[in-house]
């Protein structure tokens, strides 16, 4: 059970996003606001450019729990707060970075938490997983 | 204008279904980076349990859009929707959403709050299925900005 001790890493990932990954989850999500493809729309709400959804961040933020844990049931809670956005270069995009690790140990579940960042900075806080842990 | 405290408590009325289809999540699960095959093939999903293709977690937001329209859209709630922004999401599962089911979410507004010129809402739906058991209940946090 070393796997499952707090502070443990359960999964890392990278995430290269480019202005097509935010055109892809507008469509998919229907989330349309243009501050997420739009420089001229997002300068002119006072953004430095095109930012991605912060539910995208969300979204894929999860994806390495969910393969580690071999079964997207097995996830009962996913939270986040929306600290800080993320610029994405119109040429070389954004790479978001997620680290995973044991963060309390319940009876019956985990807490894991994510971190979750782009460049030196953490973009999502209080990002916690409630999983059921995956067998063997 | 700042948001009507009055709206705490308020509960609108249940959203037309939304039937979930196969391609949806697929394509959703491909914006998402949602590899895992029961994302996307219905022979790991029934493998695993499933009736079909499993929706990945924050797919629940898409279910859950239709009521955050209910609170923009009521014109007694004063959300300014220029001046929104997600402050936080939380989605809590009884099961994962599956292609096939035919969703409804009814949502409540929890919370109300005055900070230094912003109000923050906090929204909760209740996501049930065509037979009347819980799925997913998700809370969202919209920080509206005051005036400058």
């Amino acid at each position: 059970m070393t796997a499952l001790e707090i502070g443990a890493v359960v999964a890392e990932a990278s995430f290269p996003l480019t202005r097509d990954s935010l055109v892809r989850y507008a469509g998919a999500s229907g989330d349309f606001n243009p501050i997420h493809y739009r420089d001229d729309v997002a300068q002119s709400v006072g953004l430095p450019g095109v930012l991605a959804h912060g539910m995208l961040t969300m979204g894929l933020a999860v994806q390495p729990v969910v393969d580690w844990l071999g079964d997207p049931g097995r996830v009962l809670d996913y939270q986040v707060k929306f600290t800080r956005p993320v610029p994405v270069d119109p040429e070389i995009g954004a790479v978001v970075t997620v680290v995973a690790k044991v963060g309390a140990v319940e009876e019956a579940a985990l807490r894991i938490d994510l971190t979750v960042t782009y460049g030196e900075q953490t973009v999502l806080g209080k990002a916690q997983v409630r999983v059921i842990p995956p067998t063997g | 204008m700042p948001v009507n405290p009055a709206i705490e408590g308020r509960v609108y009325p249940p959203t037309a279904p939304y039937l979930v289809g196969r391609e949806k999540v697929r394509e959703f699960a491909r914006a998402v980076f949602a590899g895992h095959p029961t994302h996307s093939d219905p022979e790991a999903a029934r493998a695993a349990g499933y009736a079909d293709v499993v929706a990945p977690p924050t797919f629940s937001i898409v279910v859950t859009e239709a009521t955050l329209r209910q609170l923009l859209d009521d014109p007694d709630a004063g959300v300014d929707f220029t001046r929104v922004v997600h402050g936080d999401q939380r989605f809590s599962f009884t099961r994962p959403i599956v292609a096939g089911d035919e969703l409804v979410a009814t949502m409540t507004i929890t919370s109300v709050k005055s900070i230094g010129g912003h109000s923050m809402v906090t929204a909760e739906s209740a996501i049930i299925d065509g037979t009347g058991q819980h799925v997913v209940t998700a809370v969202s946090t919209l920080v509206v900005r005051g005036d400058e």
